[in-house]
């Protein structure tokens, strides 16, 4: 009997997509008459014209279906094991070539932004894609806010280091702390984004809570969780699937039918939540985000993949 | 009697065919799990890898057989013709799902992954050895291809098993412990027959 409130229901189930998106237009029309946020949803965000039409995944597949070696390296150990993180205080080093280096608390940070939903295509390099309705704000914003000195030209990120709390970070299964970067130019890009919330909600610990990082035109393990330092400098900085297997995982690791890993295609992926029988679609370059391509003008990326 | 003497005499009373129909139903099981939802985000790669590592499973049983009789003194040698037959039945399933509902029939890009990507083309391998062992996994065949001949061929047992160790290890990212575990195992069990045989030429 101790397990008699344990259902079957998922929040699918308690929310039919109708009234979800109806829930989103409440909010988007809250926002625009500057009206009280509706007492449903924890976040409020402006919709974003860069949002993607396409049906979000449910929560729970969004969820529970995770990389997040820090926490296991099941798909699912992350959502049994990230519980345990403690996210609250949690302050983002802003160092290296900028003009206002410092401890930047969290609510510091998003208090001077405005947070949008971004409902963003996101493919992993081993050939699946979900949909996700995520919330957070431009990376440029707060890039802006520390002030970026013009010799700075790429930006690297890092994962929070804490053994007792991250217990895969006991196993040498990558260098830790987690390590990723981009290029100035891919930084600024007003696609790329730091997410706080997920389907209105605060970020769920093993999707990268507090603040992790959305770069939709790049394989996932591009967009790191749980960030702590975020440094500016002027060469290409260590990324920790570049440094595990430099052979397989690029620097820029875009989204690419063109551009095989070594060891499987990426020629098409298969769109979970569709069920048993959906198949494959085609992959897109970019992940369908054209728009980014002019910042690869003149580069061979078959080269610099 | 010794436990394993008991234990012998006790598996005397079990048919063979009791193992056919055990071994129907995790895949019956796992099947009904995912086709109602109940498999995670993504259920094909839920079933594909399941069926997969069943697979291995069966394959290291079967493997296992020989040295349990003559290291422990159990006795599962009429087993074994059931635990090989599923190993080959799980290998299919997985193969099929792979085919039907992971690559959802591309045969062109099907192809180009059994040539191109050599964790694909050395299961296939794995598969294709398999397949002649499961066709004359009969008492009839024994008697037309004589046992010496059918012992030789059945030795492509080995040879499958280390291929599909090879293949888990082959396509999974970073280092995780089970693929390893696998080859760890079938290694170890194919080192003791190595022995035997050393000995029993010396």
């Amino acid at each position: 009997m101790t397990y008699r409130f344990r259902t079957d229901l998922r929040w699918s189930d308690v929310t039919p997509k109708g009234v979800f998106l109806n829930r989103r237009q409440l909010m988007a029309g809250a926002a625009a008459f500057g009206l009280a946020r509706p007492a449903l949803a924890k976040i409020a965000a402006q919709p974003s014209a860069y949002s993607t039409d396409e049906v979000p995944n449910r929560f729970e597949d969004i969820t529970s279906y995770n990389n997040y070696y820090e926490f296991g390296t099941g798909k699912e150990d992350p959502a049994a094991n990230a519980g345990s993180l403690t996210v609250k205080p949690w302050t983002v080093k802003i160092d290296g070539m900028v003009d206002r280096p410092g401890d930047y608390g969290l609510e510091d940070i998003l208090a001077h932004v405005t947070l949008e939903e971004r409902i963003y295509r996101f493919r992993c390099v081993e050939a699946w894609s979900m949909v996700v309705p995520w919330i957070g704000f431009q990376l440029s914003d707060l890039l802006a806010r520390a002030g970026v000195r013009a010799s700075a030209e790429y930006v690297a990120f890092e994962t929070l280091m804490r053994p007792e709390e991250m217990p895969g970070q006991n196993y040498p299964i990558l260098e830790w702390p987690y390590r990723e970067g981009l290029r100035l130019d891919e930084a600024m890009h007003p696609l790329t984004i730091l997410a706080t919330g997920l389907y209105g909600e605060v970020l769920p610990n093993q999707s990268g809570a507090p603040i992790r990082l959305v770069v939709p035109w790049k394989y996932g393990f591009k967009s790191i969780k749980a960030i702590v330092r975020i440094t500016l400098t002027d060469s290409q900085p260590p990324t920790s699937w570049n440094m595990q297997n430099p052979g397989e995982y690029g620097f820029y690791s875009n989204v690419n039918p063109e551009v095989d890993h070594p060891r499987w295609s990426q020629a098409s992926e298969r769109p979970l939540g569709a069920g048993l029988f959906a198949g494959r679609v085609p992959t897109r370059k970019f992940n369908g985000y054209d728009e980014v391509a002019g910042l690869y003008a003149g580069q061979d990326l078959a080269v610099d993949f | 009697m010794a436990p394993v003497q008991r234990i012998n005499a006790w598996l005397r009373a079990v048919p063979a065919w009791t193992l056919y129909v055990a071994g129907a139903i995790p895949p019956a099981w796992l099947f009904f799990l995912a086709a109602s939802g109940r498999l995670g985000a993504d259920p094909v790669k839920g079933l594909e890898r399941q069926m997969g590592e069943w697979a291995l499973m069966l394959m290291v049983a079967v493997l296992a057989v020989t040295p349990l009789r003559r290291f422990v003194g159990l006795n599962l040698l009429k087993f074994r013709r059931a635990i090989g037959l599923l190993a080959f039945f799980y290998v299919l399933g997985h193969f099929l799902i792979w085919v039907l509902l992971d690559m959802g029939l591309l045969w062109s890009q099907i192809l180009a992954d059994i040539v191109k990507r050599p964790y694909v083309t050395i299961g296939m391998a794995g598969f294709l050895m398999l397949l002649p062992l499961a066709i004359t996994s009969n008492n009839r065949s024994i008697r037309r291809m004589g046992a010496q001949r059918w012992q030789r061929l059945h030795k492509l047992t080995y040879p499958a098993a280390l291929a599909g160790a090879v293949h888990y290890i082959w396509l999974v990212k970073s280092w995780p412990l089970e693929p390893f575990l696998y080859l760890a195992l079938i290694l170890m069990l194919l080192a003791l027959r190595l022995r035997v045989a050393t000995r029993a030429m010396a």
